[in-house]
């Protein structure tokens, strides 16, 4: 397998802020990578470092077999970028954004009309097409810039938190959406702060905190790693603790001899949830 | 080189669009201080004046042409560059296409000199009107353009610079008003001493000025300006380059 994003030693500062510190990434040709991490861990920063928008401190990043400060414009034909915040041209309608993208992405007019079409239809939004991307609801937006990204079919794709805000159904379609391009030969690198979205739809998982990444595994890999099943104990002034346990048996017996002061104990499966929280000490989502 | 310029058409192409969604209110607002300048320094202020030997309406009207051209210009092409720099956040898309950074500058800097041009025209029209003794020349729209573009530069230049709304507003009182009222479009330089007339020839209105009044009222081609509107167009299209590759921080 070849990698397709790769980092060694990569740096990030901002003054005083080391946004990123000292990553070693590899994420390999056509699998769906997850990055998790709380508020500020320098998920945002990492991928504005791949995609050639920010010059790293030091270190050597590759993208798609090419290096991105020496080679930036290899790399930009390879990549496709869904930003978290919002990045449309509000002077525009939707059909104009796509076409503005499909233009500077170099789609000749045949293949723009045609691709244009065909995600405006997967989005829902062909009705739509003519109004000013202010005249669209947040997820709708969310939707156009997706929808831009995927114009000349990139065979690498950034999703910076790409389900934020879109409402469950929505946010279903387009995990099968990924799952589709990522079948077809994409490769998708994500992050997001819904565990379940890295859990159900990542075939790698990598946990940054404080610009370092502490764990990458597989979701399955990372469970087992801090333990499969994990008790969950209540004590009287409404603390939660967790201890986690290799199976269900080592769970059972510690329950058995816990004291009777505690209130209430769950037993159950450990989630990448607790794999977070055990990994960084905080809570993914708490703002 | 055909993929070059049909980059800088796409640059082109997406300020095109908001152009001809605004077009009249633009092409209107633009006109405004212009008139104003030719009401209160041609009739009011200037009336039955004459300045190197021309009545001053037909010395002041290829000047505030040159105006007109600098500032539609500069910020035709600096105010939506700074928009979708800083708030629409869409300037990073174009970062991110494989579009070089030539072609985003000059794709950048076309909307400027349209509109700049446009405006520019339209005040000359206006001009000949009033002063029917200034020549029409196909320099006169050449140089234009070229004035245009250069301004333009200058623009996105700034816009890529300036990061904050505050900065832009410093920039125009500091710099772009000063150039409003000392590059020679009320008065001639000839007035000046010596030394104030070489501080104003670093001042690209100032060239621009020189050679379109020439151009009007039939003067001796002012090569030095020529060159000077060029080395300006150089410097800022360096500047551009500079500072793009600077911006990825
Ligand atoms: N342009 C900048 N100038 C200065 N500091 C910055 C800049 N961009 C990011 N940082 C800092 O770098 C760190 C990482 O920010 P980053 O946006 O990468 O976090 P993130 O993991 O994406 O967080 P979130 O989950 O909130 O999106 C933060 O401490 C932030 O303050
Ligand atoms: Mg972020």
């Amino acid at each position: 397998m070849i990698d397709c994003i790769y980092t060694e030693n990569l740096c990030k500062e901002y003054g005083s802020v080391k946004a990123i510190n000292n990553l070693n990434l590899s994420v390999r040709k056509g699998e769906i990578f997850g990055f998790l991490g709380p508020n500020g861990a320098g998920k945002t920063t990492t991928i504005r470092v791949l995609t050639t928008l920010t010059r790293p401190t030091s270190g050597r990043v590759s993208v798609g077999g090419y290096d991105v400060v020496t080679e930036p414009a290899k790399v930009k034909k390879e990549i496709g970028v869904v930003q978290q915040h919002l990045s449309l041209d509000r002077d525009l309608t939707a059909l104009e954004n796509m076409e503005f993208h499909a233009r500077i992405q170099h789609l000749s007019s045949s293949e723009r009309k045609k691709r244009i079409a065909e995600l405006l239809e997967y989005i829902e939004l062909a009705d739509c097409a003519n109004q000013l991307i202010d005249a669209l609801s947040g997820g709708m937006k969310k939707k156009v810039a997706i929808a831009c990204s995927l114009l000349h079919a990139p065979k690498l794709l950034f999703l910076d938190e790409p389900t934020v805000g879109l409402d469950a159904q929505t946010r279903r379609r387009l995990w099968d959406f990924v799952r589709r391009l990522n079948k077809d030969g994409t490769t998708i690198f994500l992050t997001t702060h819904y565990i379940e979205e890295a859990e159900v739809l990542c075939d790698r998982v990598g946990i940054m905190h404080h610009g370092q990444l502490i764990a990458v595994d597989t979701p399955t890999g990372l469970r087992e790693k801090v333990g499969s099943t994990v008790v969950e104990i209540l004590t009287d002034n409404k603390e939660t603790h967790y201890q986690f346990f290799a199976n269900r048996e080592a769970a059972n017996d510690y329950v058995k001899g816990l004291s009777s002061e505690a209130k209430t104990v769950i037993i159950r499966e450990s989630n990448l949830e607790d794999v977070f929280i055990e990994q960084t000490g905080e809570k993914v989502g708490d703002q | 080189m055909m993929g070059m310029l049909g980059d800088i058409y796409s640059v082109f192409w997406l300020d095109l669009r908001v152009l001809r969604r605004h077009w009249m209110s633009l092409i209107a607002t633009s006109l405004v201080l212009p008139l104003l300048y030719l009401v209160a320094f041609g009739y009011g202020l200037g009336r039955g004046m004459a300045v190197d030997g021309f009545p001053y309406l037909s010395f002041v009207i290829p000047g505030i042409v040159a105006l007109t051209a600098f500032s539609i210009s500069f910020n035709g092409a600096a105010s939506k560059l700074q928009v979708d720099k800083m708030y629409y956040k869409s300037f990073d898309e174009l970062l991110m296409s494989p579009v070089s950074s030539y072609a985003i500058i000059i794709g950048k800097a076309l909307i400027g000199m349209v509109r700049g041009a446009i405006s520019a025209v339209a005040i000359y029209a206006v001009g000949l009107i009033l002063a029917p003794s200034m020549l029409i020349s196909p320099l006169f729209f050449l140089i234009l353009l070229l004035s245009c573009f250069v301004f333009a530069l200058f623009g996105v230049l700034i816009a890529f610079i300036v990061s904050s709304h505050h900065g832009m507003s410093n920039f125009s009182t500091l710099v772009i008003l000063p150039m409003t009222f000392l590059c020679g479009t009320f008065f001639s330089l000839n007035q000046l001493p010596a030394v104030a007339k070489g501080v104003l020839y670093f001042l690209p209105l100032t060239h621009s000025t020189e050679l379109l009044r020439s151009i009007l009222l039939d003067l001796p081609f002012p090569w030095l300006s020529f060159a000077g509107l060029l080395i300006f167009g150089v410097v800022f299209f360096i500047g551009c380059k500079v500072a793009l590759r600077r911006s990825s921080v």
